[in-house]
């Protein structure tokens, strides 16, 4: 079936099975790989994306309901927020292996979008969904915090 | 569940054994892990021998993977382009743990390069030059030694290519060398000469390679041991999306497996179907493999949809009956029966008659799977008689070596990219390579048709084995009224990882070194130690999960050390101090964490502090777990770190290390567990094999102790005092005495 | 016992554990099978006692929690990843239902979904009540959402979340009965009273 993606500002006709999981079409049809897969049934967050400027996890999203709709992957989030929430992981020697960062990257800017000032509560909520088994937490609640202090500074 | 996975025959084990100068010498001595690691020690390491084999003395150049190559190319380690960059060759695998930085930052000090100029390519498959010091003549990642190894040989290799750009330098400025200083990629003289590296490059390379350059003074380190002076030079890719994972090679063709794999360990296949997955768009091939029925298609959906549609008929007969509560059970039936001794009391030794206590315990303890975030894969090319394989490959020895003989190509015609991997914990270190198998043996079936990836679904990995074994430890330690320790006895049952393979020459006396470490050896004076193994053999093929034998024995160790300092009516950090002997190193990181902790200061109610000290992989590590209860559900809030790893070479990386450690090792004491009914693994994905997720990690506090002692490791050694750390406090909150793990099993964790 | 047929008793073992899984869901008694009770009262709460097996079942008490937290599965254990409630009863900032939830069930991922995916409000949690309890909660106005006994019956016989909990998708276990059935039970629940258990 074809459909018209609209990704990272640009349109994409891709003929895929409409059952198909959006993170295997932006994967494998695109070729945007920074989107990762890391369990396939939402458990982890890795394959988080936004949708209309919300988290959603690209592989318990069916390609056929994101036609019409903006998604914005890794490669293309460049909001203030998400500018400040990258900044912030380099700073900070966020990342270990690296795997689960781009999905815990997208929470964090779509929390940041939302609420520039997070409370320790709001990071727990909206990170939760974000697996890390390097488990660099500690600094991922820091860099949300630097990030945020640069945002509302 | 891999059919290969079958012990290997006595030709083969020799074979590998002796590729990797594993095997007992013919004088009879037995390798044990201690002479491995301790053979390539301090004294072994003087600057200026054979490994570093000077260019003139190799056939052909190390081969350049992407960055400038040359023209100073002095070793296998290093290159200074005339583009000004420095190119720092990593033989060791990055999973996540800083290697790369860390190795880079050797060379950079010593060649006293600008950070900022740094590039890193990894190591091919290459042993000749690449092999891991601490392992014999074998490539490989793992026991926390990257740095430990490779710690002269990277200053060196930076050392020899400042000292050709000084001599370069000094002939065209017609000036003594001494007078040459180096700093940040540039090279100056009073008299107001300069040049940058690039500019001398091809000068340099023209000189004499020095056999012995001199080594930095620490007083003269200007990145190692220096706090933010060189920050990880992967954490850019790894925030944009370019990073670039074995799930995301791209190559020309390039086709995507998904593998049947038997649902049982021991399973065989008997018979498939493929009709309708082959008419599942997109499906190219469906080939049976020796692992089990792989579907190749164009892309992942296609390929997990082809497997949905394939019909596959499993013998279980001979693999439906494990059962991992059984398997329970009969440990501890074992666990009452005499072992194989590993330890036995001191010839003085008297245990006497009437002990004031004696405490008896049995513990439990799971199958437990790794996990890492990017599940198990490889992609496998065979074209022009040759082979290429693009993999998180940990061990580049055995995964090149059997890679070719899946491939039936010599060795020479295997070429390995090694790319940073989603986390590994042990995982893709194994000796039976059973991802890059999996690919070649797919390539294979399509007949090199074309490039492929096979990909783990994260079931497929959670369900594949290679598991950390189940473990049940029996003690009966007796105290006397003075609170000394009189007795104490110690079976362990469990699998041996390294039987049946081709380390199995670590294998002295009957005992698996690494079924024992912590129990014995331990820091702890007990000369009354009386300890017994059984290695019992099991269809589930076992591994080394992040710190080995450490997982199960500091719990023990540390748990018991507090039972028994409660029996002895004294302070369970003064019991331990008194045990300590003249270990200073030991008893300095636990006094460290002890005094930053503020142990000994009254705690809010509900609130208690647990300590633990282990030493593993040469480092010293102690922690206090600071524990709340509220409902008889626990929170970890804060964890105090103390670690002794030699010199520091990159801190940042080192508590990262630490935190990671503690956030992998709490993770497994509140959740892990693979169970197994009727042949099968039960937990497959996240929702039932839980991770530890943000609102659960503590506040992490590493203190680092300052050391001039040559590096050792710190990838593992902050994960075993995590979880009897915890484990203390829950008792001292009125908490049970938890004895088997995880602790969801105590219902001590709110979900 | 040849391999063929050993293969074959194994394949009819796993296909009868299918079955059971995907066992209908228990049927409902219509109203109809109440008229034998003649006091009108009694046939109101015995009429309400069978619409409460749908009430009380997992499918719907897991989305009307005492609290700001989901629960899950046949069980009714905490939502794993823990989810919130938020502002508006459909997540958290940055962890909202539709992020993982989508407008109907998935087979890839096995996550429910449903256009209208989101908590019960907090006056409305069932978890751990009496039926009676419940239903004078859903008689009250000031606690379900300022609705007549009409409206409610049009809301539990045609929304479409409420809908949801007979097509939950995966291997899930539906409601009793149907959503229509269902609907004529409140109805006739309304028509004899509405009458609350004790």
């Amino acid at each position: 079936m074809s459909i018209t993606l609209n990704v990272n500002a640009q349109n994409h006709d891709v003929d895929a099975d409409p059952n198909a999981p959006l993170l295997w079409v932006i994967r494998d049809d695109l070729g945007l790989t920074g989107t990762k897969y890391g369990c396939g049934i939402a458990q982890c967050g890795a394959c988080t994306v936004h949708v209309d400027g919300e988290p959603v996890r690209s592989c318990s999203a069916p390609v056929s309901a994101m036609a019409g709709r903006k998604v914005t992957t890794i490669e293309g989030v460049s909001s203030r927020a998400a500018k400040a929430v990258q900044k912030a992981w380099v700073d900070l020697d966020v990342v270990q292996c690296g795997y689960c960062q781009s999905g815990q990257i997208m929470s964090a800017t779509a929390l940041l979008e939302k609420v520039p000032k997070p409370t320790d509560e709001d990071i727990d909520r909206a990170m939760a969904g974000n697996i890390c088994r390097c488990a660099t937490y500690q600094r991922i609640r820091a860099a949300i915090h630097a990030a945020s202090a640069e945002l509302t500074a | 569940m891999h059919a290969l996975m079958q012990a290997f025959g006595p030709e083969e084990q020799e074979e590998f054994a002796n590729a990797f100068g594993l095997a007992p010498a013919a004088t009879g001595t037995t390798i044990s892990r201690r002479t491995v690691l301790q053979g390539a020690g301090a004294a072994g390491l003087i600057i200026g021998f054979g490994w570093l084999a000077p260019m003139g003395a190799r056939a052909a150049a190390p081969e350049a993977e992407g960055a400038a190559s040359g023209p100073l190319v002095p070793n296998a380690f290093v290159r200074v382009g005339t583009d000004n960059l420095v190119t720092v060759i990593c033989k060791h695998h990055e999973m996540g743990q800083g290697n790369t930085t860390g190795l880079a930052s050797l060379v950079a000090d010593e060649l006293d390069a600008d950070w900022s100029l740094v590039r890193t390519e990894y190591a091919p498959a290459n042993p000749k030059l690449y092999a891991n010091l601490k392992f014999g003549t074998m490539q490989g990642t793992g026991g926390s030694s990257a740095i430990a190894n490779s710690f002269l040989q990277y200053r060196t290799a930076g050392a020899t290519a400042r000292a050709m750009l000084v001599a370069a330098a000094a002939q065209a400025w017609n000036v003594p060398a001494s007078e040459v200083k180096t700093s940040k990629n540039v090279l100056s003289h009073a008299s107001g000469k300069r040049a940058s590296y690039g500019d001398m490059a091809l000068a340099a390379s023209r000189q004499q390679v020095p056999s012995a350059p001199m080594l930095k003074t620490p007083a003269q380190y200007v990145y190692i041991g220096k706090d933010h002076a060189a920050p990880r030079v992967d954490s850019v890719s790894k925030c944009n999306g370019t990073a670039t994972y074995t799930i995301d090679v791209k190559l020309p063709g390039l086709l995507t497996a998904v593998i049947a794999w038997p649902p049982s360990f021991g399973a065989t296949l008997v018979s498939f179907d493929a009709s309708d997955a082959k008419n599942v768009k997109g499906v190219t091939d469906v080939v049976q493999v020796p692992e089990g029925v792989a579907v190749v298609a164009t892309g992942m959906w296609a390929a997990l949809q082809g497997r949905k549609a394939l019909k596959v008929q499993w013998d279980e007969s001979a693999s439906s009956a494990l059962d991992s509560e059984a398997l329970l059970a009969q440990y501890r039936e074992q666990a009452k029966q005499a072992g194989t001794k590993f330890a036995r009391p001191a010839a003085m030794h008297r245990a006497p008659a009437d002990p004031a206590t004696t405490i008896e315990a049995v513990y439990e303890f799971p199958f437990l799977a790794h996990a890492p975030m990017e599940p198990m894969n490889c992609v496998a090319w065979l074209h022009d008689g040759m082979l290429e394989t693009w993999g998180g490959h940990q061990f580049p020895s055995f995964d090149q070596m059997l890679a070719a003989k899946a491939a039936g190509l010599p060795l020479e015609k295997v070429k390995l990219h090694t790319l940073v991997s989603g986390g590994s914990f042990g995982r893709r270190a194994n000796v039976w390579s059973d991802f890059t198998v999996a690919a070649v043996n797919v390539a294979k079936a399509i007949d090199g048709r074309a490039p492929v990836r096979v990909q783990y679904t994260r079931e497929d990995d959670t369900g594949a084995g290679l598991y950390r074994p189940m473990y049940v430890h029996a003690v009966q330690v007796s105290l006397d009224t003075k609170g000394q320790i009189t007795e104490w006895k110690h079976t362990i049952v469990g699998q041996s990882i390294m039987a049946g393979g081709p380390m199995a020459g670590m294998i002295k006396d009957g005992i698996d070194p690494t079924s024992v470490e912590g129990v014995s050896p331990t820091s702890y004076d007990l000369p009354m130690m009386n300890a017994e193994l059984h290695s019992p053999v099991l269809a589930v093929k076992p591994l080394w999960w992040r710190s080995v034998g450490n997982t199960h024995t500091a719990y023990v160790m540390e748990t018991l050390m507090d039972e028994l300092a409660v029996a002895a009516g004294q302070d369970p950090l003064a019991f331990r101090l008194a045990l300590l002997g003249k270990n200073e190193r030991a008893a300095g990181v636990l006094k460290l964490a002890a005094e930053k902790a503020g142990w000994g200061k009254p705690m809010k109610s509900g609130v208690a502090q647990g300590i633990a000290l282990h030493e593993s992989f040469e480092s010293f590590v102690a922690q206090v777990a600071e524990v709340s209860m509220h409902n008889g559900k626990i929170r970890v809030e804060r964890v105090v770190c103390a670690v002794d790893c030699g010199v520091p070479v990159n801190p940042d990386v080192i508590r990262a290390q630490m935190e990671g450690c503690i956030g992998y090792g709490l993770s497994a004491l509140y959740y892990s567990e693979i169970e197994v009914k009727n042949g099968r693994p039960v937990q497959r994905n996240f929702n039932s094999y839980r991770a530890l997720r943000i609102h659960e990690m503590p506040a992490v506090e590493v203190y680092i102790v300052p050391s001039q002692v040559a590096p050792t490791g710190v990838g593992e050694p902050g994960l075993p005092p995590l979880a009897p750390a915890v484990a203390n406090a829950v008792a001292k909150l009125g908490g049970p005495r938890v004895r088997r793990l995880p602790f969801t099993r105590s219902a001590l964790i709110a979900t | 016992m040849p391999t063929a047929k050993r293969a074959c008793a194994a394949s009819l073992l796993v296909a009868a554990s299918l079955l059971s899984f995907r066992v209908a869901a228990v049927d409902l008694r219509p109203p109809s099978s109440f008229d034998a009770i003649a006091d009108r009262a009694e046939r109101s709460r015995s009429i309400f006692a069978e619409a409460g097996k749908v009430i009380q079942s997992p499918r719907c008490l897991n989305c009307h929690p005492v609290g700001d937290r989901p629960t899950q599965g046949r069980d009714m254990h905490p939502h794993n990843p823990p989810v919130f409630r938020g502002a508006d009863d459909r997540g958290a900032v940055g962890m909202r239902c539709t992020t993982c939830h989508q407008s109907a069930n998935f087979d890839a991922s096995g996550v429910p979904g449903n256009p209208s995916w989101h908590l019960a409000p907090a006056l409305m949690a069932w978890q751990h009540e009496t039926l009676g309890e419940i239903c004078a909660q859903i008689k009250d106005s000031r606690r379900n959402g300022g609705r007549t006994l009409a409206q409610i019956q049009e809301h539990m016989a045609h929304d479409v979340l409420v809908g949801w909990g007979w097509h939950p998708g995966g291997m899930r276990e539906p409601a009793p009965g149907t959503q229509e059935s269902f609907g004529e039970l409140i109805a006739a629940w309304i028509a004899t009273g509405a009458e609350c258990p004790v």
